[in-house]
Formats: structure tokens, sequence, C-alpha cells
């Protein structure tokens, strides 16, 4: 009982520490702006780790961060091929595949009106549905390993992808379009020069938002069958055996690819559209 | 008018893409049948036409097309087999029945509904917490921001067995799933909602002397409404991937993500692929809806463009 009142002491202290911060003299300063959510975080862990230990909450439904740190730490291996087989085989080229075929498309939707006014309403559509559903046929048809999955990724990330390609190349105004015009500038000369950076905030807007629907749908797919290695089937298996210390482990995997994932798209934006009032600081 | 047209012949198109790939998907079974059945077949043997390219073989037994649009477990079914089947499971059969679509659709639908309700909830009450204080601010955006780029969806096996295993199940677990996924969404969303007033207006209240609960009902609230719906849809879209996903490691009872693991284990593919356009529609009813109920509220409100 005396850890429950000490996570009940740490929360408090946490909030405190972070009442000082936010109404400090630095309040504003990215020192602030980042120790405070650490100091948040820290305190839930810490919070965690005391409530479970003093109220001897059993290993199958919740456990200390201390057993998943072990666990994670012990079984670096298996994490690593599990994070091999899904992450980079699975979602990464489904990743690709998916988002430079919607790129391509978006291209073709642009050039041709008649394509953009059938196809945009279509795609919006589905970009809406549960597309994780196509998970088990195609599974079927291409097999238990990852090219399954990367399947299942490709077509989560296509019609997201496509939409918010085809908006940035609309995004260019009649003015800018018109001094093209008045360069004697070919299609491809304005696509590339003038079109195609200006779409730049849309297409990283799509590429971010299927950052995390190629990793939900490489996880959900391995849901279906898979080999005897990946992400999503170590846990359902691991959920089978009740070794939630394992499970747990893996959505901090899950979790660490999930937002280095993002990180690095969001990095790469940062770089080409350095221009973007969005990016100015 | 035209755009009804394009949308048309683009559905048209995409129809008669799937029927034409029926046709190579499934030849190989089509021949297998056909062969037991003792029709002439090039080449005649099973083992003869395994290596052999799916569009050579079409060539050889153009006699054999027609057959691949009824076939009884096709590799990728027919869209009229499907239809068949939405027809079928929907209208013909009794509501009760297991086998009827609607009962299996009202499962994922109820769940979907209530982690929906709970999930918005919850969020819109955390955003009105961040936008009014700087602590959570601080400490807590940053994390909700954050945990939109996680794949939230592998914790839905565990809160099922987990939940399970402490005496709850039925429709709580995947309502839990469903309220989890579509929290973030709204959070995210309608602190730039609340947050969307510009200076200008924010002062022109403090000029009026009003309080800040005043200001929170008369101008953040209604000026939130438009990021409130976006994110909506947002949510219920999650909120429906997360029942279906719920459903799955229950060990396949009822619902349409029961449907689909049914079929994937029987490989009924009519079966999964009716389960899954029941999902679409119901996916589909449900932001049209939110689409409609939106548009009325920004009329009303003056809003809408």
């Amino acid at each position: 009982m005396m850890l429950v009142v000490f996570a009940l002491l740490l929360w408090a202290f946490g909030w405190w520490l972070n009442s000082r911060l936010a109404s400090g003299p630095q309040a504003d300063s990215q020192m602030v702006r980042f120790l405070a959510p650490v100091v948040f975080g820290l305190t839930i862990v810490g919070v965690w780790e005391l409530v479970v230990r003093g109220l001897e909450v059993p290993l199958v439904i919740l456990p200390a961060p201390s057993a998943i740190a072990v666990r994670f730490a012990g079984s670096l291996d298996i994490l690593w091929a599990d994070f091999v087989q899904t992450i980079l085989k699975g979602a990464l080229s489904g990743y690709v595949i998916g988002c430079g075929s919607a790129f391509l498309m978006a291209i073709a939707v642009d050039r041709w009106d008649f394509l953009r006014l059938g196809l945009l309403p279509v795609g919006n559509f589905v970009a809406a549905l549960p597309i994780v559903g196509t998970a088990p046929i195609l599974v079927m048809w291409f097999g238990f390993d990852w090219h399954s999955k990367a399947a299942v990724v490709v077509v989560m990330v296509f019609f997201p992808m496509l939409v918010n390609t085809v908006a940035g190349l609309r995004e260019a105004t009649a003015m800018q379009r018109d001094l093209m015009e008045t360069y004697a500038a070919s299609y491809w000369q304005s696509f590339l020069k003038l079109r195609l950076p200006a779409a730049m905030p849309f297409i990283f807007n799509g590429l971010k938002i299927s950052t995390t629907l190629a990793l939900i749908g490489a996880i959900v797919a391995e849901f279906f069958g898979s080999p005897i290695v990946g992400m999503g089937f170590r846990i359902s298996t691991s959920v089978g055996q009740l070794s939630l210390d394992m499970v747990w482990a893996e959505i901090v995997v899950a979790a660490l690819a999930g937002t280095a994932f993002y990180g690095l798209v969001a990095g790469i934006e940062k770089v080409v559209t350095f221009w973007h009032p969005s990016q100015r600081r | 008018m035209k755009q009804i047209i394009a949308v048309f012949t683009v559905v048209a198109v995409i129809v008669l893409f799937w029927y034409v790939a029926c046709v190579p998907m499934n030849i190989k079974g089509v021949l297998t049948e056909l062969e037991r059945g003792g029709a002439e077949v090039q080449p005649p043997t099973a083992s003869a036409r395994r290596d052999l390219g799916e569009f050579g073989l079409v060539l050889d037994n153009s006699f054999a097309i027609p057959a691949a649009w009824e076939q009884g477990k096709p590799r990728l079914p027919s869209p009229h087999q499907v239809a068949i089947e939405l027809w079928d499971t929907t209208v013909l059969k009794k509501i009760n029945s297991k086998r009827s679509l609607v009962f299996h659709g009202w499962v994922t639908l109820s769940a979907t509904m209530l982690g929906f309700v709970i999930g918005t909830g919850l969020g819109v009450l955390l955003a009105v917490g961040i936008v009014h204080s700087r602590v959570m601010d601080l400490s807590v955006m940053p994390w909700a921001i954050v945990s939109q780029t996680i794949p939230i969806i592998a914790l839905a096996p565990m809160i099922i067995v987990v939940l399970y295993s402490v005496g709850v199940q039925g429709i709580i677990p995947k309502a839990i799933i469903s309220a989890y996924l579509s929290f973030f969404p709204v959070v995210v969303g309608m602190v730039k909602g609340l947050r969307s007033p510009d200076a200008m207006q924010l002062d022109l209240l403090r000029t009026y002397n009003a309080s800040q609960s005043q200001g929170f009902w008369k101008l953040r609230l209604p000026a939130s409404m438009p990021y409130l719906f976006t994110s909506l849809k947002i949510g219920i879209a999650a909120s429906l991937v997360g029942a279906i996903v719920g459903e799955l490691p229950t060990g396949a009872v009822a619902g349409l993500g029961a449907r689909l693991l049914a079929g994937s284990y029987y490989g009924q593919t009519v079966q999964i692929w009716s389960a899954l356009f029941a999902a679409a529609i119901l996916a589909a009813c449900m932001v049209g809806l939110l689409g409609l109920i939106e548009r009325s509220v920004l009329k009303r409100m003056g809003m809408a463009q």
C-alpha cells in the first residue's frame, strides 16, 4: 500500500513540476517545450510501476515497465527479426510501391480533367473505408510471407496518397501558371519547376498519413496468417500464451518504429519544403 | 452532371476490370473442375497446367471463360456473385439468423457506435482541458500528437484478452478499442478548432468583459464545429476499423470481423468479399450521415460555404 501512496505523491510532484515549468519565466522556451512532455511521460511510467508493484497486479493483466524493459533487453534478437520482417520487408516495401504508384496515378489524374472528376470522389470514398478488411483476401492471394503484407499496405496507402497529391498539383495559382505560359514553358517544364514544388506540402501530408497506415496494415495483416516471425504474429501468439511482457515489448518496438518513420518523413519534408510558411521559424 | 458521368465511367471501368481480372485469377481452378467434369482441356492434366501462365491458359481454353465468373470458391469472385451473396444474406435471411449480414453488421455497428461516443466525448473533454490549461497543453499535447504516429491497433488483441481475463466480455472490449482509436484524432482536431478564433475575435470578447466560460460557449465552441466534424469523420472510420479488428482474436463469434476471419479459415471467398462490402457500406453510411449532420449544423450556424 505504501507504494501506491508513493505513486500518488509522484503524480502530485510531476504535476507540480510541470505547473512550475509552464508558469515560470521560461515558459515559452524550447527547453520547457521539450521538458514538460518528458516529465509527464516519466511520471506516468513511474506511477505505472509503483501501482503495479503496490497492488501486485498479475503479469497477465498489466506487466510493470521494468518487467517490459527486462523482456525487451532479453529478447533483442527476436524483436529485431520481427522488426525486419514486418517493418522493413512488409511495411516499407508496400509503402514505397503504394506511394509511388499513387503519385504516378495522380499525375495522370491531374492531366486529364475527366479522370479527376471521376476518380477523385471514388478515391475520397475509398480512403474512408475499412481497407484493412482486404487483408484476408490478399493473404490468400500472395501467401503468408511479407508479400501479402506489402500488398495490404499498398492498398491502404494508395488512396490517401492519391487524393493528397491531386489536391497538391492543383495548388499553383492561375497567375503562376500564366507566368509559366508566357515563358513558353512546356507541360513538363511547368510541372517540374512550378506545380511539383507547389504540391510538395500536400504530397508530404499524404506521405505522413501513410506512414501510420503502412504500419497498421502490415501488423493487422499478420493477424490473418503469417510465417512464424513478425510483429503481428508475435503479438497474437504472445497474447495467446499470456506473456504480456512480450506483447508490450513489441508495442514499444511498434511505437518506436512508427515515431521514427514519421519523424524521418517529417525531416525530409523540412528539407524539401523549407520555403513553406509552416516551416518558417 | 459532367461529374456524375465521370464517376459512373470510372466505376464502370473498375467493374469491367474486375470481370476481366476474374478470368486469369480463376482459370486454373475452373479448368480443374471442368477436367473432372469430363471436358476437353488444354493441357489435359492439372500438374501440366501448374507451371503455365494464366493468360496462356485462358487463350487455349477460351470456352472456360464464362465458368470463371460462376465458380463456387473462386480466388476472385465476380461482382455479381458478391452482389447476390450480399442480397441473400441481408434481405432474404432472417435478421436473427447467424448467417445474416444484418445481424453481424449490427454486432459490429453497436460496438463501433458505443466506442465512438465514448472516444469522442473523452476526446472533446481533453481538448477543452488542453486549450484552457497551459500545463496540460505542454505535457499532454505532444503525446497526443506522437500517439497518432503509432499503430495503436497493435494493442487490440491484448485489450480483448486482458479484459476477458478480468471478466469483461461482449461489446465492451471492442467498444474500448473503438474509443481508443477515435480518441486521438478528435483531441487533435478539436484543439485546433478551439484555437481557431483569431486574436481579434478573442480581443473583442475581452472588450465585452466576457468570462472564460462565456468565451468558450459563445466563440470557441461554435468556431470549432467545422474542425470537430472533420475529425469526427476520421474518428468514426477509425472506430469501425477498431471494432472489426477487435473481433478477430475472440475466436470469430459474431460481427463483420468474425465473418472475415471465418471466411479466410474456410476459403469462403464470396463470404469475405460480401463482409468487406458490408463493412464498406456501413462506413460510407456513417460518414455520409455525419456529412449530412455537418451540412445542416453549419448551415444553421451560417458557416456553410
